[in-house]
C-alpha cells in the first residue's frame, strides 16, 4: 500500500486533500483524535511528516513523506465571555476567531503579522506577536493552555481554562514558539479581554532618530498605549518612517491618553486615523511580512533599539521592518541569503540578542535553521526535548539548521 | 527544626544534612559534589512556600539559598534587574523604588520570600491580576542543572534562543535545577493609586460584584475578598484593618495606573458598580497610612488565621470568575456538613480561592473530616473547569488531586520534560508529579540510570 491508501483506510477519504504543488500527500485530519492516530502511525511507518495551517505564513515546502494540515480542526467549543476565556481548535483562522468573539463581546488581544486567515495553530507554534505586544505582552501571556500530540502520536493536556494555574510543568510555554518541534498543537485555551470600548490609532511621520525620541517621550509621559509601533516607509507605504500609537482600552483611559499625546509629542502632530484607516493600516502592517520571502525576529533590551536598526539596515537593509522599541522586539522580511543570515545571527549573538527565523523558502530555512547560536548548555535541552517529543524524528522542523 | 516545614504546617521532614553555600562557587561546588555522589538534594529559599514542596525527603540534602543575597546589578533605563536567587522579593522592591520601577509580583509573604523561590513556584500575588504572576517578569536565567553544568537561557531582551526554555523552567518547583542568577523585568511604577474597601451581606453577591467589574474591561491592579471569618480573624489579631466585622464579605479593589484622570475616572465606574451590585457601603483609602492598613490586613490575614487553631489546611484552586458565586456556597455548605470552619481570603479578580480550614490534628476524627472536606471543596472546583492550585504549586501537598486533572499520558510527558533537565531526578525528588500515575514514556536519556535514589546514609 501506498502511503496515500493506508493514510485513506485509516482516516476515510474526507481527509485526504488535493497534494501540494510539490506532490507531497496532504492530509487534514477532521479531530484531534484523528491526528495522534496519524501521527502514531507516521511513527510506526517511518514516515516524515510536515505540519500545515492556512498554508499562508511558514512555505509548505519541507521535504516530507506527508503533510499534515489542521485547517479542519476549525472548531471553537467555548467561549466564556463573563469570565473572559475560550477554547478553540488550533486550525480555525484567526479572521473567523475574532469575529466570533466579538459577536460576544469579547477579544483577543493579539495582531500577528499575516494574512487574517491565518490559522490559531500557527500563530501559537510561532510565537508570533504583533505591534499589540507593547501593550498586552507576547503569544505566550494570552495562553491558559493547549492540547498537543507528539511526534509518536500521544495527545498531552496542559495548562488549562482558568486565568491562574501552577499546576505542573508549564508544556504550554514549551509549545508556544517550539514551531512544532515539540508536537502539534489541536486545542487552544485562551485569555481573552473585554472589547474595547474605545479603539484610536494615532500616525506621526518623520526622521526615524526623531520618531524614536517622541516614543520615548511618550513612554515616559505616563501613557500606556496598547501598541507603539515603528514602521519603515516601505512597510508602511508612506514617504518617511511612521510611528503609530494605539490606544484600547475604556473611554476614560484613552481620552486620558488622547490628551498626554499631544503634551508629549510636542505639540499635537499626531494625526489620528479614521476606525476604517486604522484598520487598514494595521492589517496591511499585518500582511506586509507575508509578502517577501523571509521573516525573522530579533529582540533586545529597549536602549538597543537604534543600534539594531542600523546593524540590520547595514548589513541587509532596512525597507520591510517594523519595531517596538520600548518592547525590545524588531521584525524584519525582505530577500537575503543564507550566509547573510548565519553572519547576523552571529553578530546578534555576541550582543546577547536572539534571533528567530520565523519563515523563509525550506533551502534557507533549512541551512540556517529556526533557532540557533544557543547559549551554553541549550543545545543538549533541545535536543533532549526533541528526542522526548518526537522520539522518532516524524516532525519535519527545522530548529537549529544544518 | 527550622528547615523540617515551610509555611504549610501540615507537612514535616526533618533533613538529614542541611547546606547553605554563601556564594554562587561554593554552591556549583556543592552541587557538583553530590552529582559525583549520586545524591539527590532540595533547592530552598526562605521556606514561606506552601505546598511542602521545599522540604527534603528521601535522605536528600537541603540546599539552603538565603545566603545568595546579592542584587548584582539594576538597569534602570531598560527596567531589568539581575539577582541572586536568595533576594527577598520585597528587598528587590524597595531597591527599585527610588528608581520609579517596581518588581511586580508580590505574594503575601513578600517581605520574607525570595526570587528564587518565586521562580520555582510561578508566585502570584494580589497585584498579578493586572500586572501578571512571576513568569510574566523573568526574562533570562542561569540555571545549574543536577549534573553541576550551567546552562543560560532566555535574554535580557526577553526573546528566548530557540524554545521558552525560561517558560518551562519558571514553575518547576526546583525539579529541573537551580537559578542562580535572575533577570527580572522592571516595570514603572504606578503614578496614581485609588484603593476600595466594599462590603456585602452576601457572599453570592460580592461574587457577582466581581464578575460585573470585570465585564466593564477595566482591569484593577488587584480584586481581593475576604469572608466573614477570615474578616473577624484579621480584626481580632494586631493586623486590625477596621474591616466592618458583621459584613458577609469585603471586596478590596485597587485602581492604578499611569495616568491620574484615568484612575480616578475608572475608580468611579468601579464604586457606582460595586453600589449597584449590591454593596453596603464603598468607601476609599483617603490617605496612604489608610491604604496600608487596609493592605496589611489582606496581606497578613493568612498569618491571622494562624491564631484560631493550631493547624490550618490552605488550599489554592482556581476557578473561572463566574462559578465564584456558586464555588463559594458550595465550599460554605461542605463546611456546614463536616462542622468546619472555612474561612476564605482569595484573589477574586483571577478566581484564585484560599479556601483555610482551622482545626486540631491531634483530635483523629476532627482531622479525619477535614481530609474528607479539604477532598470534596477540590473536587468541587474541579468539576467547574477549575484547577488544583494557582499560585502555590503542587509540591507533595496537592500530588494526590493531579490524576484528577491531567490523564496519565499528560502526567508521563511531565515526567518525561523534568528527565530532559535531570535524567536522575534527583533534585527535589517526590514533588509535583506522582509517578504511579504516569505512563511511561522513553528516556531522552537512554543511559540514565533507573530511578531509585541513593540516600545520604548509604553514601557516608
Amino acid at each position: 500500500m501506498t502511503i496515500l491508501e493506508k493514510v485513506t483506510a485509516l482516516l476515510g477519504e474526507g481527509a485526504v486533500l488535493e497534494p501540494s504543488t510539490d506532490r507531497v500527500p496532504r492530509v487534514a485530519p477532521g479531530s484531534p483524535d484523528a491526528v495522534a492516530l496519524l501521527l502514531g502511525t507516521a511513527h510506526q511507518e517511518g514516515w516524515r511528516v510536515r505540519i500545515e495551517g492556512a498554508g499562508t505564513w511558514l512555505q509548505s515546502d519541507a521535504p516530507a513523506d506527508l503533510a499534515l494540515t489542521t485547517r479542519r480542526l476549525d472548531r471553537v467549543p467555548a467561549i466564556e465571555p463573563s469570565d473572559l476565556t475560550a477554547t478553540a481548535e488550533a486550525g480555525i483562522g484567526l479572521d473567523q476567531l475574532r469575529q466570533q468573539l466579538a459577536d460576544r463581546g469579547a477579544w483577543l488581544a493579539i495582531d500577528p503579522p499575516g494574512l487574517a486567515g491565518r490559522t490559531l495553530g500557527s500563530i501559537v507554534s510561532t510565537a508570533t506577536a504583533g505591534p499589540l505586544r507593547h501593550g498586552f505582552g507576547p503569544i505566550k501571556d494570552h495562553l491558559l493552555g493547549v492540547t498537543f500530540v507528539t511526534g509518536d502520536g500521544r495527545m498531552v493536556q496542559s495548562g488549562g481554562r482558568v486565568m491562574k494555574n501552577v499546576a505542573g510543568y508549564d508544556l504550554t510555554r514549551l509549545q508556544a514558539g517550539g514551531f512544532g518541534a515539540f508536537g502539534v498543537i489541536v486545542l487552544v485555551h485562551l485569555r481573552l479581554r473585554t472589547l474595547p470600548r474605545a479603539d484610536v490609532t494615532y500616525v506621526l511621520q518623520g526622521a526615524r532618530e526623531d520618531l524614536t525620541q517622541v516614543g520615548e517621550d511618550v513612554a515616559a509621559a505616563g501613557l500606556t498605549p496598547a501598541a507603539l509601533e515603528l514602521v519603515s516607509p516601505a512597510l508602511a507605504r508612506r514617504e518617511r518612517w511612521v510611528l503609530a500609537v494605539r490606544l484600547a482600552g475604556s473611554p476614560a483611559l484613552v481620552a486620558a491618553d488622547e490628551a498626554g499625546l499631544g503634551a508629549a509629542s510636542g505639540g499635537g502632530r499626531f494625526a489620528p486615523l479614521r476606525a476604517e484607516e486604522a484598520h487598514g493600516f494595521w492589517m496591511r502592517l499585518a500582511e506586509g511580512f507575508s509578502v517577501r520571502p523571509v521573516t525573522f525576529r530579533i529582540g533586545g533590551v529597549p536602549t538597543a533599539s537604534d543600534e539594531l536598526l542600523d546593524l540590520l539596515q547595514h548589513q541587509l537593509g532596512d525597507e520591510w521592518i517594523s519595531a517596538s522599541p520600548a518592547a525590545g522586539a524588531i521584525r524584519w522580511t525582505g530577500d537575503t541569503n543564507i550566509d547573510r543570515m548565519q553572519r547576523l545571527r552571529r553578530t546578534l549573538a555576541g550582543l546577547e540578542v536572539p534571533l528567530t527565523l520565523e519563515r523563509a523558502p525550506w533551502p534557507l530555512r533549512g541551512a540556517v535553521g529556526h533557532f540557533g547560536a544557543y547559549r551554553e548548555g541549550v543545545g543538549p535541552l533541545v535536543a533532549g526535548l526533541r528526542r522526548t517529543f518526537d522520539p522518532g524524528g516524524a516532525l519535519v522542523v527545522a530548529t537549529e539548521g544544518s | 527544626m527550622t528547615y523540617a516545614m515551610d509555611g504549610l504546617p501540615t507537612h514535616r521532614r526533618v533533613p538529614d544534612l542541611v547546606v547553605l553555600p554563601g556564594t554562587r562557587e561554593e554552591l556549583i561546588a556543592v552541587v557538583r559534589l553530590l552529582a559525583a555522589l549520586g545524591l539527590p538534594f532540595v533547592p530552598r529559599g526562605a521556606g514561606t512556600g506552601l505546598s511542602g514542596g521545599a522540604l527534603a525527603d528521601e535522605g536528600a540534602v537541603l540546599l539552603v539559598l538565603t545566603r545568595l543575597n546579592r542584587i548584582l546589578q539594576i538597569d534602570a533605563k531598560n527596567g531589568r534587574a539581575v539577582v541572586e536567587p536568595g533576594v527577598v522579593n520585597a528587598k528587590l522592591g524597595a531597591a527599585a523604588r527610588p528608581l520609579g520601577l517596581q518588581y511586580a509580583p508580590d505574594p503575601s509573604s513578600q517581605t520574607a520570600c525570595t526570587i528564587g523561590g518565586n521562580v520555582a513556584e510561578n508566585a502570584g500575588g494580589p497585584h498579578c491580576l493586572k500586572y501578571g504572576v512571576t513568569a510574566n517578569h523573568i526574562l533570562a536565567l542561569e540555571v545549574l542543572l543536577a549534573d553541576g553544568s550551567l546552562v543560560e537561557i532566555g535574554s535580557p531582551g526577553g526573546e528566548s534562543w530557540g524554545p521558552d526554555l525560561v517558560g518551562v523552567f519558571v514553575g518547576s518547583e526546583g525539579n529541573f535545577g537551580i537559578a542562580t542568577r535572575i533577570t527580572v523585568r522592571l516595570t514603572p511604577l504606578p503614578r496614581a493609586v485609588r484603593t476600595l474597601l466594599a462590603d456585602f451581606t452576601g457572599l453570592r453577591t460580592a461574587g457577582e460584584a466581581v464578575s460585573a467589574i470585570i465585564a466593564t474591561g477595566i482591569v484593577p491592579a488587584a480584586l481581593e475578598m475576604m469572608d466573614q471569618s477570615c474578616i473577624c480573624a484579621v480584626e481580632d489579631s494586631v493586623y486590625a484593618a477596621g474591616y466592618p466585622r458583621d459584613a458577609a464579605a469585603v471586596l478590596l479593589v485597587e485602581i492604578d495606573g499611569r495616568n491620574a484622570d484615568a484612575v480616578v475616572a475608572e475608580t468611579e465606574v468601579v464604586t457606582d458598580l460595586l453600589r449597584k451590585s449590591g454593596a453596603r457601603s464603598v468607601r476609599c483609602a483617603a490617605t496612604e497610612a489608610e491604604r496600608e492598613r487596609l493592605w496589611q490586613g489582606r496581606k497578613k490575614a493568612f498569618g491571622a488565621m494562624g491564631r484560631l487553631s493550631r493547624d490550618l489546611v490552605v488550599q489554592d484552586a482556581v476557578v473561572p470568575r463566574s462559578a465564584l458565586p456558586y464555588v463559594l456556597e458550595t465550599i460554605a455548605g461542605i463546611a456546614k456538613h463536616y462542622g468546619l470552619v472555612v474561612s476564605n481570603v482569595f484573589h477574586a479578580g483571577d478566581g484564585n480561592l484560599h479556601p483555610n480550614i482551622s482545626f486540631d490534628a491531634t483530635d483523629p476524627g476532627l482531622k479525619l473530616r477535614v481530609e474528607a472536606a479539604s477532598a470534596e471543596i477540590m473536587e468541587a472546583c474541579i468539576a467547574v473547569g477549575g484547577t488544583i492550585t494557582g499560585e502555590h504549586g503542587v509540591g507533595i501537598d496537592k500530588l494526590r488531586y493531579m490524576p484528577l486533572i491531567f490523564d496519565a499520558e499528560s502526567l508521563g510527558a511531565m515526567q518525561a520534560l523534568r528527565r530532559v533537565f535531570d535524567p536522575e531526578e534527583r533534585v527535589n525528588p517526590g514533588k509535583v508529579v506522582p509517578v504511579h500515575a504516569c505512563r511511561e514514556w522513553a528516556s531522552a536519556h537512554p543511559g540514565a540510570p533507573p530511578r531509585g535514589q541513593p540516600s545520604l546514609a548509604r553514601a557516608s
